[in-house]
């Protein structure tokens, strides 16, 4: 009864931050209802019994997904009022294709059911007296290995891609040159000193020690009115 | 009366809808197009996790995973090319972006 009570909570929150994420006016706006959707998307994961889905979720979409694009949104300085323009114009055919897709998605919803060898079909049945996590970690890294190491690959893929993208060769910039360092001749020399002998005897120059250095004679105006 | 999978589902349509719908509504802001695009995973997700909790198996949550992972790598790279284009061109109208008229 109360699970009933807080699916339905939690899912008209949801629809409702998903309302204002799309029509929204200003997109700050719009990605903080992405995140209030994302947590109470993590809750209907709770409902349905996956707890470390749910967990995933607030921790990747809220903690990196959408703080990316609130970053993003804060950062371009972009004149939104500008882009709203063809609002308007495009509400009613969005509605329609939506509507139509809503009423296809209820009558699929309507008539479907399970294969009565539905339940013999499964591949993973859920271990009785497991967490759900340890659950998933069993197939996880056994029979969907390949597959989770092809998703760290894709991570990589992104990872360098949106470095690659957004990194910005500035000109006028000082950087260390390695190979110019390396392959510098002529003004680096290696030469053995005799011991004992001072730097100077020997030649090299050197940054005057702070007490050689003369002190710069303090002028006193006792005419000047800034004491 | 318990939850039931229906439930799920048809909370899992009306956010499908909704991101479709948003895509439509923002056509030229890329940022809430990308934002509608994370709204229609986060269904299927939905979906997935509803399906997997009726019917006990948990390859759908597996799957689930994978998507999270391809949503996002999709984010990074999605706002990390609204970044450059914003940088080059100064605006992120998405009727602008018809350079390469695909």
């Amino acid at each position: 009864m109360i699970a009933t009570f807080a699916f339905y909570v939690f899912a008209a929150i949801l629809i409702a931050s998903a309302v204002m994420v799309v029509t929204s006016r200003n997109p700050v706006h719009s990605v903080l209802f992405l995140i209030l959707a994302f947590f109470n998307a993590a809750a209907l994961f709770l409902i349905a019994g996956a707890e470390f889905l749910a967990m995933i979720l607030v921790i990747v979409y809220v903690g990196a997904v959408a703080v990316l694009f609130l970053f993003v949104v804060m950062m371009l300085d972009i004149d939104f009022a500008q882009l709203r323009e063809g609002f308007q114009r495009y509400a009613p055919i969005g509605a329609i294709i939506g509507g139509i897709l809503l009423l296809e998605l209820f009558m699929v919803l309507a008539t479907w059911r399970f294969a009565p060898e539905a339940a013999a079909l499964r591949m993973n049945p859920n271990p009785p007296g497991v967490t759900n996590a340890e659950a998933l970690g069993r197939i996880l890294y056994t029979d969907n290995i390949f597959l989770f190491q092809g998703a760290g690959l894709i991570l990589l893929v992104a990872m360098i891609g949106a470095i690659v993208l957004t990194l910005r060769d500035r000109p006028g910039t000082r950087r260390q040159d390695i190979a110019a360092q390396v392959s510098r001749a002529g003004s680096v020399s290696v030469r053995s000193v005799p011991q004992g002998a001072g730097l100077k005897e020997i030649g090299i120059l050197r940054p005057p020690s702070p007490e050689e250095e003369k002190p710069k004679q303090v002028e006193h105006h006792h005419g000047g009115g800034h004491h | 009366m318990a939850v039931s999978l229906a439930h799920f589902l048809t909370v899992s349509a009306i956010l499908l809808v909704l991101g479709v719908f948003g895509i439509f509504l923002n056509r030229k802001n890329v940022i809430v197009i990308l934002m509608s695009v994370e709204l229609i995973l986060l269904a299927v997700n939905l979906n997935l996790v509803a399906f997997s909790a009726a019917l006990g198996d948990l390859t759908g949550q597996v799957f689930t995973m994978f998507i999270l992972t391809v949503a996002a790598a999709e984010a990074a790279i999605g706002l990390a090319i609204v970044v450059i284009y914003f940088r080059n061109r100064g605006t992120i109208e998405v009727e602008d972006i018809s350079t390469l008229k695909g």
